[in-house]
């Protein structure tokens, strides 16, 4: 497709150029002759022929690669649903048995050689998924679910990002797919369904009171504990995640306790209100949440 | 014949002419003109304005996005920006800009007095002029519309943006809707009905059909949009929930009725570009345009196929197979009738005698340009190609190649070409070939690489991009061809600043072209013609006899034009146009008052619609002729006819 249209480019422009040439070059002012006229009107339906026959050739390119692209071998698919929010994603992998559902956000972990199957929806405004290494977009539309599936043929991290304009913060709505072996894959899905592990040290257990006392639990979830928010994203497994804030920043020690004192430096306008935490709170509440591997 | 043409000594009778069909003068004047020349250089100025400030968010856009993670505009900012941006360029700038041409050339190039229903252009005017302020004033008060262009619920609903700035938006749609309705219903009837005599449905110059296709497709588009965004606005100010999804509203809807105008509009900005395109070619080529009919033809067809492929601003919204390759076929076709326009023009240029003067070469980066953006644009007709690059870079590349090569360039080309005629003055030849250099190389250095960003994967409307992604440098180019631009267009308002203060006058016919705009003097008299022409051929002044008859039996003391037949343009009757007027300014006010009220309560309509009752009341209020008013209708009186060359002269 884009060497056709390269060549069709090049070659009408190079046209162009001889009619500029060849018309330089015509000194008299005699009118045009009539057998020249036929020429010339033989050339230009000649050229509607080869320009539909060209079209004609790209539209079944197209539709034949649009149903390559799009049908599915459903049998061994695993499904997972997507559900926009401004400006992060939820994910939650199915499962016939409720608890052995699994949610998480912003991180997406497939495996390889295996179709899997995205049903995408949106609870506020439209976004758009888009993985460009791995599918085309789909928008997440709210009242109306769609699927579409993707598949990675080898291991590794394929970034995406909202593709549909969403508000105040679109530039900040990322996601990593980190597609690893099935075995990889098995183990960490695992991990997903056990319940986050009890703070251990006085420092933890000090950071889960910060964490139930304070704002935090009213709005996001960690399974196992009384925390069962879901304004914002689970975090059950924040700590085993790259980024913070949907790929706004990289989820170190320094990051998470500028983010979790003033989000709204970092990415202005998003939903998480600034936390006025004392310097001991802090770094209590950040001991307990690396704990959530 | 109430009055003969040779009765009268011709000079006298020409002053008394010119006197008929003046406008008032003065600042209290200046509200009161109906005459088409007037109000269309107001729309080309008022235009050609928006295009500067939208201009000018578009270098504060480059400047933000030059680098990564750029803190220069915050993102409420931005979003704003780049709305108000979009929104100004595409109903602020190219529909008007195209409309104005129309207003201003479309009666000179049939040979009419005037244009239909006057004071309905007068009225369109202040609407766009009344809707361009009230977005820049809401934009400076910090309201200016930030949910995109195309402004899709629910991020427009109330729930998500409950400030006023998505009513600011939809209701400067209805501005610019009620102002391009009014134009394209006064284009239509001066084509089909104000032509010259002889002047038959074939020897219609390409730019009239341009006009003429653009104006049913305004028709036909606008009502869409109306539709959506009146229903936004109801959803906003009343709860009616049609795009609600809380409450069974569907948010997909609105995408339908905001594109099945969406698309089209891309075409009403194009069409009357290629009508430039036709017209400044077979000027600067020395020969009749070839293949009229194919042209003709094609316009006609872009103009039906283009209602036929909005679904495919929608591929990624999970629309069927079978129907997404319906409406792929369809983009893919509507290439066709752009192909032979393209292959006419190159037996045009390729049989002519091409003279490169300013005009011309803008026509020819129109070439370069627009086929990049329309091959593109049928890679982007490919669902597969569609759902990656859609949303990205890539699109932004291509619309703003088939934009600004497809209309802008071609407008740059028409104002070069048309300066003389407007104005009595002449643009300098060489600062010409330098803005056009300037703009060239600028377009292309700032667009170009958005093809390759959009390629790696940089999406629309993003505010900021982290510099580990790698679209640093490409970000910057691109920023930096949009100075190239800015000194293009500084440099052309420089030229236009000189060409106005120098003393030199543009002979009538500079490029000795063949339209019967060029039969009159530059700038053209009142009544446009001091004799009304007739025409023999498509292209008048190169085919006309020199003892081409012209109109008699206009009275000169009275507003008369000639109204002929649709098909054939043989002479029907004499038709009395209204004079200058207080009331469309007075009826566009309150309008505005009743559109920008309804944002806040929807009492506005009912209190403000008394006002508006009463300004029409004023406007339609019946006049005996005595009172210096028209005839009530119907006016058919006496065939005037075109009558046997006056003896006072023969050629036009």
């Amino acid at each position: 497709m884009f060497w056709t249209t390269t060549i069709v480019c090049v070659v009408v422009l190079a046209f162009i150029a001889a009619a500029l040439v060849k018309s330089g070059r015509l000194a008299s002012t005699a009118p045009v002759p009539t057998s020249a006229e036929r020429t010339l009107t033989r050339s230009v339906w000649a050229a509607t022929t080869l320009t539909v026959l060209i079209l004609l050739m790209l539209l079944f390119a197209s539709i034949w690669i649009g149903r390559g692209v799009e049908s599915v071998e459903a049998a061994t698919a695993i499904t997972i649903n997507i559900v926009g929010h401004q400006w992060w994603w939820e994910i939650e992998y199915e499962d016939a048995v409720a608890s052995q559902r699994v949610l998480t956000a912003n991180e997406l972990h497939i495996p390889i050689n295996r179709p899997i199957v995205l049903k995408v929806s949106s609870r506020d405004v439209i976004h758009s998924f888009w993985v460009p290494n791995l599918q085309g977009k789909r928008d997440l539309i709210p009242g109306y679910i769609t699927a579409i599936w993707l598949q990675a043929d080898r291991p590794g991290v394929f970034r995406g990002q909202c593709a549909e304009f969403c508000g105040l913060q679109h530039a900040h709505m990322a996601l990593d797919v980190v597609a690893e072996p099935g075995a990889d894959f098995d183990r960490w899905l695992q991990g997903m369904r056990t319940p986050a592990p009890a703070p251990e040290t006085e420092e933890q257990r000090r950071g889960h009171a910060v964490f139930m006392s304070r704002r935090c639990a009213g709005c996001h979830a960690i399974n196992g504990t009384e925390a069962y928010g879901q304004v914002g994203p689970d975090l059950s497994h924040i700590a085993s995640r790259s980024t913070i804030g949907a790929g706004t920043l990289p989820n170190t020690r320094d990051h998470m306790d500028a983010w979790v004192k003033n989000p709204q430096a970092s990415k202005p306008g998003n939903q998480m209100p600034p936390n006025p935490l004392s310097d001991e709170e802090s770094r209590a509440l950040l001991a307990y949440l690396e704990l959530l591997k | 014949m109430t009055t003969k043409t040779d009765a009268v000594a011709p000079e006298e009778d020409f002053h008394r002419l010119e006197r008929t069909w003046r406008d008032p003068s003065g600042v209290a004047g200046w509200f009161l003109h109906v005459d088409h020349k007037s109000i269309g250089r107001r729309y080309l100025v008022t235009a050609f304005s928006f295009f500067l400030l939208a201009g000018v968010l578009a270098a504060l856009m480059r400047l933000q996005l030059s680098r990564p993670d750029n803190s220069f505009l915050s993102p409420d900012l931005y979003n704003q920006i780049f709305t108000t941006h979009g929104t100004t360029m595409m109903f602020l700038f190219a529909v008007p800009v195209m409309q104005g041409l129309g207003i201003y050339f479309l009666p000179l190039m049939v040979g009419a007095r005037a244009i239909a229903f006057p004071r309905l252009v007068a009225f369109s005017y202040w609407m766009f002029l009344f809707g361009g302020i009230f977005l820049y004033a809401s934009f400076f008060l910090n309201a200016g519309p930030d949910v995109g262009w195309f402004s899709y619920p629910p991020l427009a609903e109330s729930l998500y943006t409950p400030s006023k700035r998505a009513d600011v938006w939809a209701q400067l749609i209805t501005f610019t809707e009620v102002a391009s309705l009014a134009v394209a219903v006064s284009l239509i009837t001066t084509a089909f009905k104000l032509r010259a005599p002889g002047m038959t449905l074939n020897r219609v110059p390409i730019f009239v059909w341009a006009q003429v296709v653009t104006s049913f497709m305004v028709l036909f588009a606008m009502p869409s949009v109306m539709l959506a965004s009146t229903a936004l606005i109801l959803d906003r100010l009343v709860g009616t929930h049609f795009f609600d999804v809380e409450h069974r509203g569907d948010a997909l809807l609105y995408q339908h009725l905001f594109w099945f105008f969406g698309h089209p509009e891309v075409y009403i900005i194009f069409i009357p570009g290629t009508g430039l395109v036709s017209t400044i070619l077979s000027t600067f080529s020395r020969r009749p345009l070839f293949g009229y009919l194919a042209i003709a033809l094609s316009l006609v067809s872009t103009a039906f196929m283009g209602f036929g492929l909005w679904v495919h601003h929608m591929f990624a919204t999970g629309i069927p197979q079978l129907g997404r390759s319906f409406f792929t076929a369809a983009s893919i076709v509507i290439a066709v009738p752009t192909g032979i326009q393209f292959f006419c023009w190159i037996a045009t240029m390729w049989s002519g005698r091409i003279v490169l003067k300013t005009p011309m070469l803008w026509i020819l980066g129109f070439f370069g340009i627009f086929l990049l953006g329309g091959l593109t644009g049928v890679i982007l007709a490919a669902v597969p190609v569609n759902i990656q690059v859609h949303d990205t870079f890539f699109v932004v590349a291509h619309f703003h190649y088939v934009l600004i090569g497809g209309a802008v360039f071609p407008l740059f080309g028409a104002i070069s070409y048309w300066f003389p005629k407007i104005t009595g003055r002449l643009l300098s030849e060489r600062t010409g070939r330098i803005v056009f250099g300037l703009m060239f190389v600028g377009f292309n250095t700032t667009f170009f690489p958005m093809h390759i960003l959009g390629l790696h994967g940089m999406p629309r409307r993003i505010y900021t991009y982290p510099a580990a992604m790698g679209w640093g440098s490409l970000n910057l180019l691109a920023s930096a061809g949009a100075v190239l631009m800015t000194l293009a267009v500084i440099l052309f308002l420089a030229d236009v600043v000189r060409a106005l203060r120098s003393a030199e006058r543009a002979p009538d016919n500079p490029w000795d072209a063949s339209t019967l705009e060029w039969a009159t003097s530059s700038p053209p008299p009142n009544s446009n013609f001091l004799r009304p022409p007739t025409v023999a051929g498509r292209d008048p002044l190169w085919e006309n006899p020199p003892d081409q008859p012209f109109v008699v039996g206009l009275r000169s003391g009275i507003r008369d034009v000639l109204v002929t037949h649709v098909l054939d343009a043989e002479p029907d009757h004499r038709d009395e146009f209204p004079t200058p007027s207080i009331w469309p300014f007075v009826t566009a006010l309150a309008t505005t008052a009743l559109f920008i009220g309804s944002i806040f309560t929807p009492w506005a309509v009912v209190w403000f619609s008394v006002p508006l009752f009463l300004a029409m009341v004023g406007w339609f209020w019946p006049k005996s002729p005595d009172e210096g008013g028209t005839q009530p209708w119907p006016s058919r009186r006496t065939l005037p006819g075109p009558n046997e060359a006056p003896a006072a002269g023969g050629a036009i």
